[in-house]
């Protein structure tokens, strides 16, 4: 647990059993596209997939592989790409469950884990249809208030592994995710963490001062895996653009599955 | 129909006078309008979720939202798949949920930003009965109550392709048509029942010095947040003095 291990992406794909619960970040906040095509490489199968607090290309591809059970997101979308026409299919089959959730619940739910509780309250939701979709969000009276004052409770969320992207991993297994905290957040909340970098920083990222806060730490990182681009083709944001030839094709492709399949296999074996 | 400069101005507008404005993910016109209120007010405060060069906050994703609950942010831009007369709005599916006919992306941080932030401005560029509905499919957000809740914010403004309607906390008012529209046409077009609002005119275009701003420093900065979109829709016209 506290010896972060370096992996390959055969091996990290291996290290994230069938039926996890995945936690992953929004498209435009570190995917590891790497470890996701890692994941469908190995064949994986019935994951539950919970954004933080959206998703996008991640999910769809995953969908599109036929790997996911669940998804818990508060949107999922191509952003200026189009609609994810795979979620989207998997829907109207029935082959995909959705747990609708607005963006604040799920980092919440994130928050109540790190912290060791089972909900955390959270103000605004009263009135959206989402609390018929969510009979796990209760409403509440507030206790501490002497007027009638309803208030939304959201559960922790823990999940089983969190994959992601970082700029910089240090030789301890310390975790450069810069401004990036709702990494910080995920990681403490997940039982296991995984992480793809873009290189390896010479020197231990917790001692130096600009650098310390911005970093996970060993303690939540169970393996990393150096994987130069492995945000491509989504934009890595400080590091390179988005590929929007790559992303523009996708979006076509994936208008049937059959297209998707064909674009999968250029990008799983190219 | 406006272009997206007309919009974008029509937009900043109507929250120009907010200290802090944010806007979310793929709503391109609703940030160049956040940029255009920036560059006529620079002591505002922006977030342009997605777009790290447009954004001051650095403790994660929850920041936004706990700013926003603490009553910090006083303006947001959302749409809505369907936009209903009573203020409620859907950014989910049409039909089942569970089995939708139509699935849109999602919720996002609609149903709480909406009941928070005291002036949303909604916006939504097709104005037509299948967006503006009588009553939609399902309430990613409500425009009111529910009765005896914490309920700083809602709906203030909502601004179409064709016009602009005033929410008066029950219903919408019309409050300005864009250049080229008539009453009827957006009347026919608009799918719930609204009356017309005591200043009803037509919604002013912006002027010069707007036009340059919108042509010359939004269009440079809009292209980080969306380069596609920028490059179609905002080519950059610097002014020369």
């Amino acid at each position: 647990m506290f010896n972060a291990e370096f992996l390959d992406l055969r091996q990290l794909a291996e290290a994230i059993p069938d039926g996890s619960i995945l936690g992953i970040p929004a498209d435009y906040g570190g995917v590891s596209i790497a470890g996701t095509l890692a994941l469908i490489r190995r064949g994986a199968r019935n994951l539950s997939l919970v954004a933080a607090p959206v998703s996008g290309l991640q999910a769809d591809l995953l969908i599109g592989a036929g790997a996911v059970r669940q998804l818990e997101a508060a949107a999922v979308s191509l952003g200026e790409y189009g609609f994810a026409h795979r979620f989207t299919a998997a829907l109207k089959e029935g082959s995909l469950r959705m747990q609708d959730a607005t963006c604040p619940a799920l980092h919440a739910g994130f928050q109540a884990a790190e912290k060791g509780v089972p909900f955390l309250p959270l103000r605004g939701i009263l009135g959206s249809d989402l609390l018929t979709l969510r009979p796990d969000w209760k409403v509440i009276q507030n206790p501490l208030a002497d007027e009638p004052d309803p208030i939304v409770l959201v559960p922790a969320i823990r999940p089983d592994v969190a994959l992601f992207h970082a700029p910089l991993a240090d030789r301890h297994g310390n975790v450069w995710i810069g401004v990036r905290r709702e990494l910080v957040t995920l990681a403490h909340a997940a039982r296991r963490c995984f992480v793809t970098v873009e290189t390896i920083f010479e020197g231990n990222l917790l001692e130096d001062p600009l650098r310390a806060p911005g970093t996970l730490p060993h303690l939540y990182v169970d393996g990393v895996v150096v994987a130069p681009k492995g945000a491509l083709p989504l934009a890595f944001s400080g590091h390179y653009p988005a590929d929007h030839q790559a992303l523009n094709r996708y979006a076509e492709a994936s208008r049937s599955q059959e297209g998707f399949e064909v674009l999968l296999k250029e990008w799983l074996h190219g | 129909m406006a272009d997206a400069l007309f919009l974008a101005h029509t937009l900043a507008r109507l929250v120009g006078g907010s200290r802090s404005l944010a806007v979310g993910t793929n709503s391109p016109i609703p940030a160049a309008a956040t940029l255009l209120a920036r560059e006529q007010n620079e002591t505002m405060t922006i977030s342009i979720l997605g777009s790290p060069r447009h954004t001051p906050f650095t403790d994660g994703g929850r920041e936004l939202f706990d700013f926003a609950a603490q009553g910090r942010l006083e303006a947001f831009f959302l749409g809505g798949g369907q936009i209903d007369g009573a203020g409620d709005i859907n950014l989910l599916a049409i039909g089942d949920p569970t089995r939708p006919k139509l699935r849109f992306p999602g919720s996002f941080g609609s149903a709480y930003l909406y009941s928070l932030v005291p002036n949303i401005v909604l916006f939504r560029e097709e104005h037509s009965p299948r967006v503006l509905v009588p009553k939609v499919d399902f309430i990613s957000a409500a425009g009111s109550g529910p009765d005896g809740t914490y309920r700083p914010g809602g709906p203030r403004w909502l601004v179409t392709g064709r016009a602009v309607f005033r929410f008066d906390g029950q219903t919408f008012r019309l409050r300005s048509i864009h250049p080229g529209e008539s009453l009827e046409e957006v009347t026919a077009l608009t799918g719930f029942a609204f009356q017309l609002d005591e200043d009803f005119g037509e919604t002013p275009g912006p002027d010069s010095a707007t036009q340059a701003l919108l042509q010359g420093p939004v269009a440079r900065e809009l292209a980080f947040a969306y380069p596609q979109f920028a490059a179609r829709h905002f080519p950059i016209k610097d002014h020369q003095p």
